[in-house]
């Protein structure tokens, strides 16, 4: 795309518009969200993807870790998923939750010890039940120090698959990102089940177990 | 501030921090000159930014195919934001104090295409650079008429348009003497998830941009333009606000990207 191609009203204005004009439509650069986000972007019912009393809700939680090992405080976690039967829902209504509609979407900041929780149901495979792919949750992560975000995918592999190394050899062969992933990776993209309809999601930003994060430009 | 503040002895001076803002430019530039493309976005790991050391993945990301639900976004709509929270300015009984502004303008994607109906937020100081948010204890005032939070739904050409007060610039303790330029942050989703985008917007002119190590975090310096806003006379309203006109380019990724769109067109 060349500067000629760009929308004829921003060149049309007066000569300071201008030049604000994106010449060739580049991406606008990605800023820290800071460590005053909290009073902005959390809203109520944000990490219920889903109310605890649905049939089949489960909690997916765990920690942020910075380089320290320490837990950050000033995190925000999104996540965005489809529902169990792997439909993507095009719904209106996830800021302004009705307990019932399932949007896929969800906003939780983290605790002053890292944490954050989800409530929300185990993602089905996109494209029907018969998919072998494993499903996954995307998740981004925003943090004061952070000054772009981070893409990465909770996956939930059931603990039969887990323990069984043919069987996840074989659900790795059908992922493209999971084989791709240096094997001795793929740990920090897998849900821990860490209880009755829990699973365990802990973000490490650095060190030993550094999560992998994704490119998808 | 817990993690905000260094301990006493660690605590660099301006001159320090504009040494070694001043050490990765010249190297950033050193590398477009030899032939390399420029650095579009933020760098992640930047040093001069303290908080970022610990905080910065140390591993190179894996690259992803985006898959369906990566290359969706969530649905937002009128039933998620209210009118009046496009005007930071009327969510109290009183007039804030401040210079009044308007900012707007468009949220394209990488093919100059309208980003419709997706939700944008703001969040921004007061006049006198103090946030609403507790953590922020700086001696300047807080301002009962004014929150500093904002919502939008872009409309079918892409436009958005805020009413709101011009923020101060905000003392930080990144370093000694350390003042972030004025600025807005804005949150933003696309057609696609991988187009999430989080930023600031910052006025044009501020001297305090050679000096701010988050701002100077973009190196290549055609990038730091595409944060800053312009005044458009043709945006101001007579003896009322000043305007500022802000467009926001979100892309993601191309290839995948360009067959969906051929799909939903």
């Amino acid at each position: 795309m060349t500067m000629s191609e760009q929308t004829p009203e921003t060149t049309a204005v007066a000569g300071s518009v201008a030049e604000t004009a994106p010449a060739e439509f580049v991406q606008t650069p990605s800023q820290t969200v800071g460590p005053f986000f909290g009073y902005a972007l959390p809203y109520d019912d944000g990490g219920d993807i889903v109310n605890r009393v649905h049939p089949v809700a489960i909690r997916v939680h765990g920690r942020v870790f910075d380089g320290a090992g320490v837990g950050v405080p000033d995190a925000l976690i999104e996540l965005w998923q489809p529902d169990e039967f792997g439909r993507i829902s095009d719904e209106l209504g996830s800021r302004e939750r009705d307990g019932y509609t399932f949007t896929g979407f969800g906003r939780t900041p983290t605790t002053r010890a890292g944490d954050y929780t989800f409530t929300t149901v185990k993602p089905g495979a996109v494209g029907g039940a018969d998919s072998s792919a494993p499903a996954y949750a995307l998740v981004t992560v925003f943090a004061r120090g952070l000054l772009y975000h981070l893409f990465t995918r909770v996956y939930f592999i059931d603990e039969a698959t887990l323990s069984d190394q043919a069987a996840f050899d074989e659900l790795v062969e059908a992922d493209a990102l999971l084989k791709s992933v240096d094997p001795g990776r793929r740990a920090t993209l897998i849900a821990v089940a860490d209880g009755a309809d829990s699973y365990r999601f802990d973000i490490h930003l650095q060190g030993e177990s550094e999560t992998v994060f994704l490119d998808f430009d | 501030m817990p993690n905000e503040t260094p301990t006493a002895p660690h605590i660099a001076s301006q001159s320090t921090i504009s040494a070694e803002i001043a050490a990765i430019s010249a190297q950033a530039k050193a590398a477009t000159a030899a032939g390399a493309p420029p650095e579009l976005q933020a760098r992640r790991d930047y040093p001069p930014y303290r908080s970022s050391t610990l905080r910065h993945p140390t591993h190179a990301l894996v690259k992803a195919d985006p898959e369906e639900i990566e290359r969706t976004s969530p649905a937002f709509g009128h039933t998620d934001v209210d009118d009046y929270e496009a005007d930071l300015t009327v969510q109290h009984s009183g007039e804030p104090l401040g210079e009044r502004i308007i900012v707007t303008g468009k949220v394209l994607d990488g093919e100059g295409r309208p980003v419709r109906n997706q939700l944008l937020e703001i969040w921004q100081a007061n006049a006198s650079g103090r946030y609403v948010h507790k953590r922020d204890q700086h001696p300047a005032p807080l301002d009962p008429n004014f929150t500093g939070v904002g919502r939008v739904i872009t409309g079918d050409d892409g436009s958005y348009r805020l009413v709101t007060i011009k923020p101060g610039a905000y003392p930080w303790k990144n370093h000694t003497n350390a003042w972030r330029p004025a600025h807005i942050h804005f949150s933003l989703f696309g057609t696609a998830f991988t187009q999430r985008l989080v930023t600031q917007m910052y006025f044009p002119g501020d001297p305090l941009f050679a000096l701010d190590p988050i701002y100077q975090s973009v190196v290549d310096p055609a990038a730091q333009q595409r944060m800053v806003s312009q005044y458009d006379h043709d945006v101001s309203v007579p003896e009322w606000a000043i305007g500022y006109r802000w467009n926001i380019v979100l892309t993601g990724p191309k290839q995948t990207w360009m067959e969906q769109d051929d799909d939903h067109e």
